[in-house]
């Protein structure tokens, strides 16, 4: 291989020659010719009753095309929009999920719910005229409090106590009998706030039809296009699948938010055929608060059972998880099978019992953001085996090395369904501890103390389920979708490659590590294998990027699709050597036979294929063009160990990261450069939910956090340069050893971040996100 | 109202509404879509430009201020095909990785680092920034490429 662009080589990117030029193309940057405007006329009130929609006034605004309001979608047979995943509770019921329409028709039920949109010559004549759309609106009593959601007035018909379901995994019997024998009960009343997903570039689309072809197209913001098909041509009706087509071009950051389908993409395009003209909307920010899908909203009590000298014995967990007002795509999902099965973390316990129960409120629907349900899995474990280890008097380290899965007892079965296959959780925690200058602390906390300032250690070790997903396993548990991927390599007559992905980027750099791989398996030049994604034009049937999941799946079905071309390429080869295919050996880029002093270069051997001079035709179809989909076998499972220091200033409350480790076990990697981006940024994220995030909604229903002047996004002062490193157990299986890298830094870090927080102040708990208010009163209390 | 602008370079005289912002006139009258809209309150940055040398959001100014103005984009930075070298900073330290801030990241980096009197250190740069959001990298990529550029320029 090529050590400089091959395998394990820090690449700098391709797709950055247009990025740092200005050249990307987002999908606002694509205009069409005849294109109009589209503004969203968004519910005031967070419960309500329609009693009618004016539209005159607006339709009266020069340069206005067309007002629509929900009943309209409804008389043309556009459908609801689906949650994809049914959750079943404990007495084996589907979950409760309310009708949805894109467009509100009778009820709105949440501030920024649409219930009109306006279709103007300009944006500013649609502005104009979604200002003029009156509503009748007869306000209803509105629900907010997740806690007490269960308890309060029934927002939707068919949901009793505001439930969507009430989920359980694990042995209750087995987990209550290990209570019984413990010497020790840590108990935990913890929330995971509400965050806001925040994508600098807000959702958009750009929908046309064309009435010659019946074709409809739709660019749009998306990170699973074909999913986004799917959905709308089998679920919503807007149009047959064989007649839309869905482009997802650059996208500016998902973070889960932009896996799901939404109302706005869903009137763009059904809109675009009845007035025959292409019609773009993008979100302003305002409008992104109030509708991209928000993430965690969890209220938690856990409890520990350990023997008086740190074994933990049992888990027992009751989350409440806030769904918001209606159940978005794969929003079930989150609170249970990407939750409750990661909680026995990197620990042998041996019972453990864990119940959801998902309520709605008038809030903005809560989906996937980045983890998704893992964070809230590892916030748990680690902020409790942290608290069990000071209640034992015990060094938070020694206690989970103590009770850690050791390297040996792998393939390791969970209590909670999960078979991990590998790990090392001992040699990244001895790493970072090393990394973190653990011998130097006590020196530096006295030096803190000496200066007034209050410094804390904590630590966070995170396991997460990755590589999304085994396609019967997930289908058995309610997914209506498999989670394979697809893959195509298709060389060209000069033996360049174009490779299609059904992953898509939106950062995470696919353009060079799928380009890597494929030139270090085929020997040919990293600059000679271009990689298309996101448009479900071009590419087969995907499942798109979300969970960690591009390098493992999507990566792996690349790998099997190069697999076939090297099977090809030596039958090819064999011929013109006039041997067998099984005499044929491929390496470098180079196929060889014991027989010939004269190996046959890959290109060569891709030309004869497309100029079948000397081949096999009678047995072999010309060309060199492979397809392959790959369904993993397991999840993956990075893990890693987190360490936070942190100092704290007593008079004001500000909490500065003085140190940030992070030693992640991805298994194998491709490019060390753009995995490490990756975990800086996870990392970000995690710190910001820890200290400066949280979406409030006012008693009302109102967002209070709906502007950057109110929700505190991390800025580069907010953040400390951070301290990353790797050890690697490669995943046992899938051909690349990989496990994926997109999420650990956002699953690992708040955990690690409250530990020192709480260690600082002396304190059991400090509620997300420990801003400078919130800690600052707790000194005040704790004086 | 007329408006003439200087944009990278070449000579515009537009037609635009009274209320036309710098940042619509550049993405929708001039096609210049590397400057991003990220926000609708003047705080994430990824519309910062160059007015008469300055970094300002072009989401922050009335195309009528900018009246005879002479502005610099993201696209012209580069001189011919030697790119500017905030620019080679930024990929060689992989400062980037949607994309979508970057233009503003780096239109506001070069004025950061050139209306300083001295090098600027990794404090500096993380204060200096302020005024750009980016929600992929950390930022932690981004303070080295500034500093790694500043070196060059």
């Amino acid at each position: 291989m090529n050590a400089e662009t091959g395998i394990g080589a820090s690449v700098l990117r391709k797709e950055d020659a247009r990025f740092i030029t200005g050249k990307g193309q987002y999908t606002d940057d694509i205009s069409m010719f005849g294109q109009t405007h589209c503004v969203f006329v968004r519910s005031p009130h967070a419960r309500a009753k329609i009693n009618s929609i004016r539209t005159d006034r607006a339709m009266a605004i020069d340069g206005v095309i067309r007002v629509f309001t929900g009943d309209e979608l409804v008389a043309d047979g556009i459908g609801d929009l689906p949650c994809g995943w049914v959750v079943n509770s404990k007495d084996g019921s589907p979950m409760v999920s309310p009708p949805h329409p894109p467009i509100a028709t009778t009820l709105v039920n949440y501030v920024g719910e649409p219930y009109a949109f306006v279709v103007a010559e300009s944006l500013q004549a649609a502005r104009d005229g979604a200002e003029a759309v009156e509503a009748d609106f007869e306000v209803l009593e509105a629900v907010i409090d997740t806690a007490t959601a269960s308890s309060s007035v029934q927002i939707h018909e068919n949901a009793p106590n505001n439930q969507a379901y009430d989920w359980e995994l694990g042995e209750k019997d087995a987990t209550d009998a290990a209570f019984d024998k413990a010497d020790h009960i840590t108990t935990l009343d913890i929330t995971n706030n509400r965050l806001i997903p925040n994508a600098i570039e807000p959702r958009a689309a750009l929908g046309s039809y064309d009435a010659a072809s019946s074709m409809y197209t739709l660019y749009t913001t998306s990170q699973n296009p074909h999913v986004e098909r799917v959905v709308l041509a089998l679920f919503v009706n807007v149009a047959p699948e064989a007649n839309l087509r869905v482009i997802s071009p650059d996208v500016g950051g998902g973070f889960g938010s932009k896996i799901f389908v939404y109302a706005e993409e869903t009137a763009v395009i059904w809109a675009s055929a009845k007035i025959g003209r292409p019609i773009k909307w993008r979100a302003d920010r305002s409008e992104s608060f109030l509708s991209d899908a928000h993430g965690r909203d969890h209220v938690t009590k856990a409890e520990l059972a350990l023997t008086s000298d740190g074994e933990m014995l049992g888990l027992r967990v009751k989350t409440i998880a806030n769904m918001g007002a209606y159940l978005s795509t794969f929003s079930s999902s989150v609170p249970t099978y990407l939750y409750g099965t990661l909680l026995a973390g990197q620990y042998k316990t041996p019972a453990i019992y864990v119940e959801t129960q998902a309520v709605f409120t008038n809030t903005a629907p809560v989906d996937a953001y980045r983890g998704a349900g893992r964070p809230e899995a590892t916030y748990v474990v680690e902020r409790i085996v942290e608290t069990a280890a000071r209640e034992l008097n015990m060094d938070p380290v020694e206690l989970r090395r103590k009770n850690f899965i050791p390297p040996d007892a792998f393939p390791y079965q969970t209590p909670v369904a999960l078979e991990y296959d590998t790990g090392n959780y001992a040699a990244s925690m001895s790493l970072a501890l090393q990394l973190a200058d653990s011998d130097g602390y006590a020196a530096r906390k006295a030096a803190s103390e000496a200066n007034g300032k209050m410094r804390g250690r904590g630590y966070s070790c995170y396991i997460e389920a990755c590589g999304i997903a085994p396609s019967q396993l997930v289908i058995s548990l309610g997914a209506g979708v498999g989670l394979f991927e697809s893959a195509e390599v298709r060389v060209d007559v000069s033996g360049s490659v174009t490779v299609m992905t059904g992953s898509h980027s939106h950062g995470q750099g696919h353009e060079t590590t799928f380009a890597q791989l494929v030139s270090d398996r085929l020997g040919i030049p990293f600059e000679s294998v271009n990689v298309i994604h996101g448009d479900t034009g071009r590419s087969d049937y995907g499942l798109g990027t979300y969970g960690s999941r591009s390098i493992a799946v999507g990566g792996s079905a690349i790998d099997k699709a190069v697999d076939k071309i090297i099977a090809k390429g030596k039958k090819i080869a064999a011929h013109m050597f006039e041997t067998t295919e099984d005499q044929v050996e491929f390496a470098e880029g180079q196929f060889s036979f014991a027989g010939s002093n004269e190996p046959k270069p890959f290109a060569e051997i891709a030309g004869a294929a497309y100029i079948p001079a000397v081949y096999p035709l009678d047995e072999l179809e010309p060309g060199l063009s492979e397809k392959a989909f790959y369904d993993p076998k397991n999840f993956t499972y990075p893990a890693g160990s987190y360490v936070c220091e942190v100092e704290i200033d007593p008079s004001t409350g500000v909490t500065q990261i003085e140190k940030f480790v992070a030693v992640d076990d991805f298994g194998n990697v491709i490019n060390p450069m753009i995995v490490e981006g990756q975990v800086h940024g996870g990392l970000a994220q995690g710190i910001g939910q820890a200290l400066l995030e949280h979406g409030i909604y006012d008693p009302d229903g109102n967002l209070s956090t709906g502007s950057y002047m109110d929700y505190t996004m991390p800025r580069a002062a907010d953040l400390p340069d951070f301290d990353v490193d790797m050890t690697s157990t490669p995943c046992t299986h899938n051909p690349l050893g990989v496990k994926g890298c997109g999420e650990a830094g956002a699953i690992g870090s708040p955990a690690a971040v409250i530990n020192a927080v709480t260690d600082a102040l002396g304190v059991k708990d400090v509620p997300m996100p420990a801003t400078p208010h919130t800690v600052w009163e707790t000194i005040q209390q704790g004086a | 109202m007329k408006v003439n602008l200087t944009v990278n370079g070449s000579q515009h005289a537009v037609d635009v509404s009274d209320n036309a912002l710098l940042s619509d006139v550049l993405r929708e009258t001039l096609g210049l879509t590397g400057t991003h809209v990220g926000c609708d309150t003047s705080q994430c940055g990824a519309c910062t430009v160059h007015l008469n040398g300055r970094s300002v959001k072009a989401c922050t100014v009335l195309a009528g201020q900018a009246d005879d103005g002479d502005v610099t984009t993201i696209e012209g930075i580069a001189n011919g095909d030697t790119l500017h070298p905030m620019q080679v900073a930024f990929r060689a330290n992989h400062a980037l990785q949607c994309g979508f801030c970057t233009p503003g990241m780096i239109m506001s980096a070069i004025d950061l680092v050139e209306s300083s009197d001295a090098p600027l250190d990794a404090e500096q740069v993380r204060e200096g920034l302020e005024g750009n959001f980016c929600r992929c990298t950390g930022y932690h990529n981004i303070v080295k490429a500034v500093l790694d550029a500043q070196a060059n320029m």
